[in-house]
């Protein structure tokens, strides 16, 4: 630990990842939120998947790797949203649909760009250590427009996660904001992907929001204590990391897990204890 | 009195069954209509076509003279069957602030103002002393109070309320009943029910639906007309008051 600490008074690229810790920590906490109430984590996969076709096409096209993924995010969110406000029997079809041709599509651009292997790696499992300053601007504004309109639009998406016909009843445009959700975990998902990669972000998108969803009762909160969760885990993921040399990616999704186990166990054993003193 | 909801020649068929057929109904300002009808008459669907949730197949409904679109941010509504999970994270009183969603500003959180609406509406219901619980907590009857005051919230001048009581104990039945009748001095109530005997006591007119309006009497219910809905002789309950 203490090696962690000094390497990381001496190394921006820790200083940098440690950053990229924070920042995605706050999309994270705040969309998650959604996603784990909502319960559209097998939506949110379908999203992270069809990114590597834009990552990949990028790629080839030796353009920003970053700006493909934000791309292809949104596309696929706008469509996966359609999906699911007018197809809704084929939902799980669909998604599944998105999620397979999008990496397909991914795979096939990045095998025919020379020297692709290393790169291929990094995107499906994150490299928090190689996050570069202009990341990091990116990361940062993408943080600001989640928050901002999180803020502004804050009645109106509780009113589409809680209630969508009553919602309606109440002259909100529902598919306007279920599509702006949607875009916004596009966008988290693609902060996320930054730390632990494609394959693994669902995982730290759900993982501190149910952890929170266990010892909180309102949304507000949850957002709160799960962006605090993640913050915890990713940079105690990358502290237990650094010094054996572990993927960061793998170590941070690990550690929230265990967090997870532990959230569940802690709060099913807090209900017995309640159950207990009210008993007695 | 003037018209407040107009429904002209509707029918409407879900994937080609039809469900209610040629129905003409005019509800008045300040009126407290019961529909009754037996299972799969098309109560529900014709309160879904007055808020504009299902569109006619054909004729034409008004709602405050505007398309049910436009006239259903006046409605209060109240469903059967809550449409979320009780699981979800949120207390009594941010349920019932939702009622004041298309009435106060559109951006940021609630106003004072708001949360003062919330609280008054769940007096009137009687369950504000548990504004902060969580609603997984709640009985049969505390959430159908609470649905009532989210309704409520929006100050609207129609209450639509579907089965309001089928989940709930008689006791809380009549309370909820006698609130309703209070409300009637400035309302027009709408209420669904199948328990016949019990709402003739409460409304001023009853339209029995069973795929068409088979009457709308002002005067109570015969066993003749119960009869000619259900197809057989239904037991009427007494209730005393």
């Amino acid at each position: 630990m203490t090696e962690f600490l000094s390497a990381l008074a001496n190394y921006t690229f820790l200083q940098h990842a440690l950053l990229a810790c924070i920042l995605s920590s706050i999309g994270c906490g705040i969309i998650g939120t959604y996603v784990v109430v909502k319960r559209i984590g097998f939506l949110a996969g379908g999203i992270a998947h069809t990114v590597l076709a834009g990552m990949g096409i990028a790629y080839f096209m030796e353009g920003s790797p970053l700006l493909g993924a934000v791309i292809a995010a949104l596309f696929a969110a706008v469509f996966i949203s359609f999906i699911k406000l007018r197809w809704k029997q084929q939902e799980d079809i669909l998604v599944a649909a998105f999620w397979s041709v999008g990496m397909a599509i991914g795979i096939l651009f990045i095998s025919k760009t020379p020297g692709y292997s290393v790169d291929l790696m990094s995107f499906l499992f994150g490299n928090i250590l190689l996050v570069s300053k202009s990341d990091l601007i990116l990361m940062m504004m993408l943080d600001i427009i989640t928050v901002g309109i999180v803020f502004l639009f804050y009645k109106q998406f509780m009113a589409a996660v809680f209630d969508e016909e009553f919602a309606r009843l109440r002259g909100i445009r529902i598919e306007i904001y279920y599509t702006l959700l949607m875009c916004m975990v596009a966008l988290t998902v693609v902060l996320l992907i930054q730390i632990v990669g494609l394959i693994l972000v669902i995982a730290l998108l759900i993982f501190p929001a149910a952890c929170a969803a266990q010892f909180f009762h309102s949304i507000f909160k949850m957002m709160l204590a799960a962006t605090a969760i993640c913050l915890l885990a990713t940079m105690s993921g990358l502290a237990i990391a650094y010094q054996p040399d572990l993927p960061a990616g793998a170590t941070i999704i690990v550690t929230a897990g265990v967090f997870y186990a532990v959230a569940i166990a802690s709060s099913r054993l807090l209900k017995q204890l309640q159950k207990k003193s009210v008993a007695n | 009195m003037n018209p407040i909801i107009e429904i002209d020649n509707v029918s409407f068929s879900y994937s080609h069954i039809p469900v209610v057929r040629d129905i003409n109904l005019v509800i008045h300002e300040g009126e407290f209509l019961g529909v009754i009808g037996p299972n799969a008459g098309g109560k529900s669907t014709l309160l879904k076509l007055i808020l504009g949730l299902l569109r006619p197949d054909a004729g034409k409904i008004t709602v405050l003279g505007k398309s049910p679109d436009k006239g259903r941010s006046r409605i209060g509504y109240v469903p059967q069957y809550p449409a979320f999970s009780r699981d979800f994270p949120i207390n009594v009183r941010d349920v019932v602030l939702l009622g004041r969603l298309g009435e106060t500003r559109w951006y940021g959180g609630y106003t004072q103002e708001d949360r003062d609406i919330a609280m008054n509406a769940l007096k009137a219901v009687e369950i504000d002393s548990i504004w902060n619980q969580s609603i997984d907590s709640l009985s049969g009857g505390q959430l159908q109070r609470m649905l009532i005051a989210r309704a409520l919230a929006s100050k609207p001048d129609i209450l639509i309320l579907d089965e309001p009581t089928a989940n709930i104990d008689v006791r809380a039945e009549e309370d909820i009943f006698a609130l309703l009748k209070q409300y009637n001095d400035h309302m027009t109530i709408i209420v669904v029910s199948h328990d016949i005997g019990f709402i003739s006591g409460y409304v001023n007119r009853v339209a029995c639906l069973n795929q068409t309006l088979l009457c709308h009497t002002t005067s109570e219910i015969s066993g003749k007309t119960i009869e000619e809905l259900y197809g057989a002789p239904v037991r009427m309950i007494q209730h005393i008051h």
